[in-house]
């Protein structure tokens, strides 16, 4: 079948949605004037920042917020009659029928008690007024065209034995259930790994394609925006600063603010002449001035030693079941990992959720026992460390942590959290107060910050407050753990920036993990690439992104959206499906290793298959 | 929005936030002052006896009437303050010190988790008026042997709340992060842990102080606790329990502060943890 887009009629038509919440102060409008189209076929892309107003967005449009605390005015228009003066009655029938959504978090929004085929069921039958047996056969038809593998058997079972994207797939499901005619899909693919993003974004384009819905994406993504959608409508602020074809928008933005976030987005490639790391430019979000930092990251020196050689590392956790604690497996996170980072050098630990990346910086810094293997920082060996020989040598490494505000205490003022490796150290009272200054002002802040509690910021600054406390000691080794992952773009091009500026001033050595390859790519000078808790390649930077060896480097570096809506994407099937099952019985041993050499600084691991 | 619109919504969600606080505070200080100056306020000897003025109603002489005595009810009722303020501010304070402690080295120190807290078990798994009455017959009644009873009853409730907050802030990344900047064991219990069990700590605390009002009232009433010499509204309550159908306003009135002093310290417990939240400080 195919559909034209320019049938006239929109399905649904938004016209000057505002929507105003009660705050103890009065009405906070926090969406104002928000006016599209959405066509039979269509995908539009609600695009922002966090706070942008997006999903109130959605929200306003399904009548979900919260009744009596919210004022919404304006129009919305679903084949011609105003969803806004419906009763709840009527649009109880219009959500899940006609509109229907899928939200961010697959994990939770299935109930574990009961089993998918019945959770399928029931939203057929109340919609549809089937009978059991005939709502158990359009579940399974239903699972069949989601693309799960044998859907019947999988009917019987619990949301618990469902991988992340295989969950999504589920919520999918649930939600074509009634053919709906529109679907809200709020940061579907947020939460899934990259290799699992490229898939449901592909299921997604398919079911589009089959049925000629229109779909609404809301994401903060600007490469999932180039892949999926036709049209983008881009939010500041509770504005809607910029609406048109997502060509147009990449190739032409209009506005400041458009322009300033499509710069910002780190791009996979951008970095293949260039020898060492390059900070990002930064480009002013109301002005759209671009501006490039005025320092660079020097390339290393490979004949000097090491600062931090990591061998053979290996970490397991035990589960034990019962009374008496019987041993019943092993969860292997880290398997015989080794590496090492030479002084100013970066390393990047990068791997989907689940390959013991964090598990490794976490053994590195000793917040885990590792069972064997060794870390020698500065040539001391950390494993097996008594605590007061472990306190005194975790000064010269220092880590910062995913998630600025839980890694701050919310009852200590910042400037205390600061200082409190310096406290440790037992340094001088007047030297800590004067270095808490001279550190918030090196992150970007003013000394008098010092006096604020954590809330008072926000989730960028945090991660300024926490880089300050990282330095506090002057480490050699900083292990930054998936440290800008929260972060919005613009924000994160800072942050990025911010630590390879320190780098480069106190040539500190970097332990950089995370997920997000175009990131990685523009930080490191060294990229380790991991799956199921072993380093299956590591080389330099320009190595692992221009000559990719082992498979799964090159589905990861493949499954990155690219933030260009002309490139046309040849996904190659996934060899490497949802991450396999790190647990083992007790006793397991994994097969020996061995890597073979792919260039100068390149190692890959050789599979037997 | 602004302009008077606005400030007419500020006001009262000012007060609405505070006026549990308020509120608590305001009776809480009346019963204080109660139990500070009761000889100062128009009250006669509560144990004087008086036979020819037995159960006498409410009058402009004997402001709640009397008892089957002759003794002013009005005068008990306030003397009784100073027990049950006596009894609940120190159990409280003994519960949430001895609470704390025990759930901090539970907590802390996985060595010693498990014994303690098969004790822990141990002890609450006896009622606590049964295990308070058990200990005042030992002991013969006393008010420090009533308040030594009631904390021992108690304890393991607060030490609970106290691990299980504990073992849930260790995991938190602060936590971590401390960890890795070196601090050490005593300090991140100390400076970050003991401060973010405060809420929780606090909460129970209260309940604990009002329960413990409850207890001695319990114990009062089943001449186990206080001896009858020494006004409370326990023992009050007790003495009147005969006659409530003839003359209920013996056991209305003690009830009465017992129940609004127990509201009171809920309030004010409440109000403390979102003072103490640097959130809601402004």
């Amino acid at each position: 079948m195919a559909f034209d887009l320019d049938t006239g009629q929109p399905l649904l038509s938004v016209r000057d949605l505002s929507t105003s919440f009660k705050s103890l102060t009065g009405w906070t409008e926090v969406i104002r004037d928000i006016s599209f189209d959405l066509h039979a076929g269509e995908t539009l892309a609600l695009v922002g920042e966090s706070g942008s107003g997006k999903s109130v967005t959605s929200l306003s449009i399904m009548r979900l917020n919260p009744a009596g605390r919210t004022r919404t005015s304006g129009q919305v228009l679903f084949e011609g009659q105003d969803l806004l003066h419906l009763s709840e009655e009527q649009m109880l029938r219009v959500r899940g029928n006609d509109i229907a959504m899928i939200f961010q978090e697959p994990m939770t929004s299935l109930n574990p008690v009961l089993s998918i085929g019945f959770q399928l069921g029931e939203a057929l039958r109340l919609h549809r007024g089937i009978t059991q047996a005939e709502a158990m056969k359009e579940a399974e038809r239903l699972l069949e065209r989601v693309r799960i593998p044998a859907a019947r058997a999988r009917l019987s079972d619990f949301p618990h034995n469902f991988s992340g994207g295989m969950r999504q797939r589920v919520m999918i499901a649930m939600a074509l259930a009634c053919g709906p005619r529109v679907l809200v899909a709020d940061e579907p693919t947020t939460a899934l790994d990259v290799t699992v993003q490229a898939q449901i974004i592909d299921l997604l384009k398919e079911l589009q394609r089959e049925e000629g819905m229109g779909i609404l994406f809301i994401t903060h993504d600007m490469g999932v925006v180039a892949e999926v959608a036709d049209r983008t409508l881009v939010m500041y602020k509770g504005n809607m600063v910029e609406c048109a074809p997502t060509r147009e928008i990449f190739a032409n933005p209009r506005q400041n603010y458009t322009r300033a976030l499509i710069s910002s987005v780190p791009r996979l490639g951008s970095m293949a002449e260039s020898p060492a790391p390059r900070p990002f430019d930064v480009t002013d979000r109301e002005t759209a001035v671009q501006s490039t930092p005025d320092f660079t990251v020097a390339p290393v020196r490979p004949d000097e030693a090491p600062v931090l050689e990591v061998e053979g590392l290996r970490t397991r956790f035990p589960i034990r079941r019962g009374l008496f604690g019987r041993l019943v497996g092993n969860v292997h996170a880290v398997e015989n990992v080794s590496f090492d980072i030479r002084p100013g050098e970066t390393l990047s630990l990068v791997g989907e959720s689940g390959c013991g990346k964090s598990t490794t910086g976490r053994s590195v810094m000793r917040l885990v026992t590792p069972q064997a293997g060794s870390v020698r920082l500065g040539g001391q060996e950390m494993v097996g460390l008594g605590r007061s020989a472990l306190r005194r040598i975790r000064q010269d490494i220092q880590m910062v942590f995913q998630d600025p505000f839980a890694s701050l205490d919310p009852r200590s003022r910042v400037g205390s959290s600061i200082a409190e490796p310096m406290i440790v150290a037992g340094l001088d009272r007047e030297l800590i107060r004067q270095r808490v200054g001279d550190l918030l002002e090196e992150v970007g802040l003013s000394r008098d910050m010092a006096r604020r509690f954590p809330h008072e910021f926000s989730g960028g600054q945090r991660q300024r407050i926490c880089i300050a406390r990282a330095l506090a000691v002057r480490p050699k080794v900083i292990v930054a753990d998936e440290a800008v992952s929260a972060l919005d773009v613009t924000i994160k091009v800072q942050i990025v920036n911010l630590l390879m500026e320190l780098q480069a001033r106190h040539r500190l050595s970097m332990l950089f993990i995370s997920h997000d390859m175009a990131v990685v790519e523009r930080v490191s000078h060294r990229v380790a690439v991991m799956y199921l808790g072993e380093i299956v390649e590591i080389g330099s930077r320009a190595a692992i992104f221009s000559s990719p060896q082992h498979a799964y480097t090159r589905q990861l570096l493949a499954a990155v959206p690219v933030a260009d809506p002309g490139v046309a994407r040849d996904r190659a099937p996934a060899a490497f499906g949802d991450l396999r099952n790190p647990v083992k019985p007790p006793g397991y041993e994994p097969p020996r290793r061995s890597y073979r050499k792919a260039g100068p600084d390149h190692l890959v691991r050789i599979d037997e298959f | 929005m602004g302009g008077p619109a606005a400030t007419a919504l500020r006001a009262p969600s000012v007060w609405r936030r505070d006026k549990g606080m308020t509120l608590g505070v305001a009776l809480l200080g009346t019963m204080v002052i109660c139990a500070l100056f009761a000889p100062l306020l128009g009250t006669v000897d509560p144990t004087a006896i008086n036979p020819v003025n037995r159960l006498k109603p409410p009058s402009a002489e004997h402001w709640f009437g009397t008892d089957m005595v002759g003794r002013d009810l009005y005068s008990r009722v306030i003397y009784g303050a100073r027990v049950s303020l006596i009894v609940g501010l120190s159990v409280a304070a003994l519960c949430a010190l001895a609470g704390l402690a025990i759930g901090l080295v539970s907590g802390s120190i996985r060595q010693l988790d498990g014994v303690i807290m098969r004790l822990i078990d141990a002890m609450m798994s006896i009622p606590p008026v049964l295990l308070a009455i058990a200990l005042t017959a030992l002991w013969r009644g006393s008010l420090v042997s009533v308040i030594v009873a009631v904390t021992l009853a108690e304890t393991p409730s607060i030490a609970r709340v106290v691990r299980g907050t504990v073992l849930s802030l260790r995991e938190l990344p602060y936590v971590e992060a401390s960890t890795a900047v070196g601090a050490s064991m005593m300090r991140i219990i100390l400076v970050h842990i003991l401060p973010n069990t405060l809420p929780a700590l606090l909460v129970q605390a209260s309940y604990v102080c009002a329960s413990a009002m409850i207890v001695e009232s319990i114990l009062s009433f089943l001449g186990a606790g206080i001896p009858p010499s020494i006004p409370s509204w326990g023992n009050i309550m007790a003495d009147g329990r005969s006659l409530w159908l003839v003359l209920p306003q013996i056991i209305f009135f003690p009830a009465a502060f017992l129940s609004i002093t127990v509201l009171a310290v809920n309030l004010v417990g409440d109000g403390l943890r979102d003072m103490l939240d640097p959130r809601q400080m402004k």
